[in-house]
């Protein structure tokens, strides 16, 4: 599995959309992320024909992915649980850092960088999490919670200063500043959710990375929260990297949008042109599974089979086992990210070669 | 007669915060072979009222009032081992998580054997022949393989159709599927929503679908109930609900998808909470939330504050909401005075 | 929204809707334990007021009164409500001033064996890799030497280079050290293991995305969530240092018969049993079994309310 793993060709750097002069804020390049699921040294030791050999086993999260994110948009990164979207914000932010590949930030190459270094960064970036019920640390106020960040990144300020920011940015998100005093488990899900939004707004960050921000609440406050996210980047002039499994989110939310199956991003597109004219075949079939008020008996695409796990990569395309269009050529090579003519990147062979 | 018949249900619990009304004046019937859908936003009521059609409630709650009436038979008299007896064979229950039901010591076969033979008298090999047959029909591949495999050896969308096998196991009547595919993938769920509606068509099995996700229920059920903090507040066919909802909660609902909106502009979001079922506000619990409880003139309509609305019928649709009640009014008097 | 309208409520007003206060007002033998407790408590540590002698002074110590009987058998002074051990010193006075000891010595382990304990736990938790290998293996090395051994050990060391007067002198200490030492892994594993499973959280994730370094994490962030399993396992240690200290007294190894503890009261009456003085070692152990059993009452209740997975019973 290990052998496959390197015929990924390089990004395709090269073909950019129109608006590729201008320098991308964040670029993720060639990223790849496997954890071992073998446990410490002398657990990898097995015997196998009269040996004592080293066995190793990993998870490959993502598999070589590369995407560039223009200042002021919104790029949707969707795909299905275990596809590696959550491990690509999380290598992103520094929590998890990558095997292999690079992240540069505003030109600038953040992935090998020490805390203390990241520190300036840790200003500009900030990150919304999926739970509301875990994000917020139980034993402390949302004072303490909403102060914390400013008096980390602004050690010169002074008291005043720092309840009239909390103030200011827990009345941006809709939270009343009088609440202050109050605990995180005193609060419903939307409104936990919307402090976790004040603390990452807190420092006035240029990016935001959002990890499944609305998935773990309901209907009625997802509005609140996309309309909230939605307000803020107007205002503040955010980049958002939005993780999520929802299309119909990512269809109002999304400038861009990259599909991801397997740790590997199989198109991009902007959202108009994903969703009129989806290209990739497991696209094809991700829109045509999203339950729809409209039509009364659902016309979706059947996949035949299950998810393979990440631990044993499938040879060639890694969607080929499920694929409809899948031949030969799409066991055995692995499909690179090509320009359409409107754009779009597209990794799959049946399209280049116009089977589809 | 209806198949099922739920007559003004009221389940409560005893916390230590004084008894708290998890639902009130439920009231639905289900036909041979209908699939009916329960709306609702967490903290809405809707599983309690899955777990109360079979009477497992367990303590601090209980069922304070009301009839559930299956096949003529009123449930809530029951003992405990009659209640057995439809539990499982006449009445199934299909979980969010497969592991809830699922024994993980136990193989596929075993379990699904032990199943039958708890409620018929047949022979281990009968017993095999009729679980392997259910897992063709749920399209396993290779189901043989299937029975001697263990739980934890199957995919979720795997585990989730052996639930279904498991569910069909004895012919039941009715089965009651609590979110069936929240934990799943929505490739995996669109297969396993369109399996198990295939499956109640051909044979003929009446399904009550919990769920939040309003797509789902307008693709798989006929009728629909919209459940806010305990109460049922609209009910009908879920056409009909989906294309024209009457009540401001639903109407808020289904304005609130993404998909109802332009992309890029503000969703139309309903403001505030569902309040916790222990501070209930007052009068139509939506009032707190709700855009019409001021009257056309600007008046505000006070009953919306102080009385909790009964239903009305609108339509095929019956509804618990003072501004509809009115407007039907209105409308009843303008036919009236020509 | 009901939030709007409710002012914020205070510490006072938070504890008195909580849970623990619930259950408390509820739980008879919680409330019962939790006052046997707090009277032993009081009554020790306020021995000098309330002892009508002072066992450590010798000059109030006649020998010639020494195994007279408590005051509910003939041949009792009035003097000596509990009746006099052997060497003539007021049963009820010793008994409370033991007690003071026994708590000394119990308190002050579980406060070593916490401040070890949680350090090594949070660090072994949070860092994990070789940091916890290690100490966790040390921990392990701790587990396998007993309590005695420790106590042996340490008791042969101090008496051999600084003398045994220096060891009853500084008995309290030394065996607050012993204690200590020996049972500090029982903590480092329970917040290990709470430190595990919070460290995955996504408020830990908040902090490390927000740039705070890494021991400000550990402590501001992951250790206030640790509290409740640490809260129920000092309960349970502080009964188990007390009955080792009664052990290691019963044997010898604790506390001199001049300063004595509760243990030490048993060992020192043990002796006597055979003559029919059986309450010089009988009462003291009885307030021994009613001391630790009120603490393992408060101990299990708390479990109940606060974390009934983390502690492993």
């Amino acid at each position: 599995m290990s052998a496959q793993a390197n015929t990924h060709a390089a990004p395709t750097t090269a073909v950019q959309d129109s608006e590729a002069s201008a320098q991308p804020l964040l670029q993720i390049r060639n990223l790849r992320k496997r954890f071992s699921l073998s446990g410490d040294f002398l657990d990898q030791l097995r015997f196998k024909g009269g040996k004592l050999v080293r066995h190793q086993e990993y998870v490959h999260a993502i598999n070589g992915v590369s995407l560039d994110i223009q200042r002021g948009e919104a790029l949707c990164v969707v795909g299905e649980s275990g596809c590696g979207k959550s491990t690509v914000a999380r290598t992103v932010m520094g929590l998890i850092a990558p095997s292999s590949g690079e992240i540069h930030y505003d030109g600038a190459r953040i992935d090998q960088l020490n805390s203390r270094q990241l520190l300036p960064y840790r200003k500009r970036m900030q990150m919304i999490f999926q739970n509301p019920y875990a994000s917020l640390n139980p034993r402390m106020t949302i004072q303490q919670t909403l102060e914390e960040p400013l008096r980390l990144h602004h050690p010169g300020w002074n008291r005043q200063q720092v309840t009239d920011k909390v103030k200011e940015v827990m009345h941006s998100v809709g939270i009343n500043p009088d609440w202050g005093k109050r605990f995180g488990h005193e609060f419903s899900g939307g409104q936990r959710q919307r402090i976790a939004i004040a603390r990452a707004l807190a420092v006035d960050p240029e990016f935001i990375v959002a990890d499944e921000p609305i998935s773990a609440l309901d209907v009625s406050i997802q509005a609140q929260v996309l309309n909230l996210l939605m307000e803020a980047q107007q205002q503040r002039h955010l980049t958002y990297l939005f993780i999520t499994h929802d299309l119909a989110v990512v269809e109002h939310f999304g400038t861009r949008v990259a599909v991801m199956y397997l740790g590997t991003v199989c198109e991009i597109a902007t959202t108009a042109t994903l969703f009129a004219q989806p290209r990739h075949p497991y696209t094809q079939a991700l829109l045509s599974s999203i339950p729809r008020l409209d039509d009364d008996r659902p016309q979706h695409i059947r996949l035949s089979g299950e998810v393979p796990t990440p631990v044993d990569l499938p040879s060639g395309c890694v969607f080929h086992g499920r694929c409809p269009y899948a031949n030969e050529r799409c066991k055995q090579e692995i499909p690179v990210l090509q320009a359409q003519g409107d754009g779009t990147q597209v990794a799959c062979h049946a399209v280049e070669e116009g089977r589809l | 007669m209806a198949l099922l018949e739920v007559n003004q249900l009221d389940v409560r619990f005893a916390l230590r915060q004084g008894e708290v009304r998890a639902l009130r004046d439920v009231t639905f019937s289900l036909e041979r072979g209908e699939r009916l859908g329960i709306v609702g936003e967490s903290g809405a009521g809707k599983s309690v009222a899955a777990f109360s059609l079979l009477n497992l409630i367990s303590k601090p709650g209980f069922i304070a009032g009301g009839d559930i009436i299956f096949d003529g038979q009123p449930l809530t008299q029951m003992t405990e081992r009659e209640l057995r007896k439809i539990r499982g064979n006449r009445i199934s229950m299909i979980f969010q998580d497969p592991m809830m039901t699922l024994n993980p010591v136990l193989s596929i076969g075993d379990q699904m054997v032990e199943c039958l033979k708890a409620h018929r008298r047949i022979s281990t090999r009968e017993a095999r022949a009729i679980a392997l047959d259910r897992l063709r029909q749920v399209q396993i591949p290779s189901p043989e393989k299937r029975l001697d495999q263990y739980p934890h050896e199957l995919s979720g969308g795997m585990r989730q159709r052996i639930i279904i096998a498991i569910a069909l196991l004895l012919d039941p009547d009715i089965i009651i599927a609590d979110e069936p595919t929240t934990a799943l993938d929505v490739t995996i769920q669109a297969e396993i929503m369109a399996l198990l509606l295939a499956l109640c068509e051909s044979h003929d099995v009446a399904l009550i679908l919990i769920t939040h996700d309003l797509g789902v229920v307008s693709q798989v059920t006929q009728r629909m109930l919209v459940m806010y903090a305990g109460r049922v507040i609209e009910q009908g066919p879920t056409r009909e609900i989906i294309n024209d909802p009457q009540h401001p909660y639903t109407q808020g609902l289904l304005n609130a998808l993404p998909q109802m909106a332009t992309p890029g502009e503000k969703l139309n979001q309903i403001r505030g909470s569902m309040p916790s079922l222990t501070h209930l506000p007052s009068g139509c619990a939506f009032h707190p939330r709700c855009d019409f409880i001021n009257r056309a003139d600007g008046a505000p309509r006070s009953a919306c504050i102080k009385q909790v609305p009964g239903f009305v019928t609108s339509g095929h649709c019956r509804v618990a909401c003072h501004m509809v009640a009115e407007m039907l009014e209105e409308r009843r008097l303008k036919e009236e005075t020509p | 929204m009901s939030l709007s309208t409710t002012p914020t409520p205070t510490r006072w007003e938070r504890f008195r809707d909580s849970y623990v206060w619930y259950s408390f007002k509820r739980d008879r033998t919680a409330q019962l334990c939790l006052a046997v407790f707090l009277c032993l408590v009081v009554a020790a540590f306020c021995a000098p007021l309330l002892a009508p002698t002072d066992p450590y002074d010798l000059r109030q110590i006649d020998i010639l009164d020494s195994e007279l009987p408590p005051f509910w058998i003939d041949g009792a002074d009035e003097r000596y409500t509990l009746g006099t051990d052997a060497q003539g010193r007021d049963l009820w006075s010793i008994i409370l001033y033991g007690t003071r000891v026994s708590l000394l010595i119990g308190f002050g382990a579980v406060i070593l064996q916490a401040l070890l304990g949680v350090t090594f736990g949070l660090m072994a938790g949070y860092l994990g890799g070789r940091v916890d290998a290690f100490l966790m293996r040390l921990a392990d090395i701790q587990l396998s030497f007993s309590t005695l051994m420790v106590a042996i050990v340490v008791g042969a060391v101090v008496k051999a280079t600084l003398g045994s007067s220096f060891y009853s002198q500084y008995a309290v200490l030394m065996l607050v050290l012993i204690i200590g030492l020996a049972e500090w892994p029982q903590y480092a594993r329970t917040v290990r293991a709470s430190v595990l499973a919070e460290k995955n959280k996504e408020y830990v994730d908040a902090a490390r995305v927000m740039g705070l370094r890494s021991r400000r994490i550990m402590f501001r962030h992951v250790l206030p969530n640790t509290l409740s399993p640490i809260f129920v396992i000092s309960t349970v240690q502080i009964a188990n240092a007390i009955i080792s200290e009664a052990a290691l007294s019963f044997l010898g190894l604790g506390m001199p018969e001049t300063h004595p503890s509760l243990g030490s009261l048993i060992k020192a009456g043990f002796d006597y049993i055979q003559s029919g003085s059986w309450w010089i070692t009988l009462i003291p152990g009885a307030v021994l079994v009613v001391l630790v059993l009120s603490i393992n009452l408060l101990g299990d209740w708390l479990r109940d309310v606060m974390n009934p997975r983390l502690y492993k019973g």
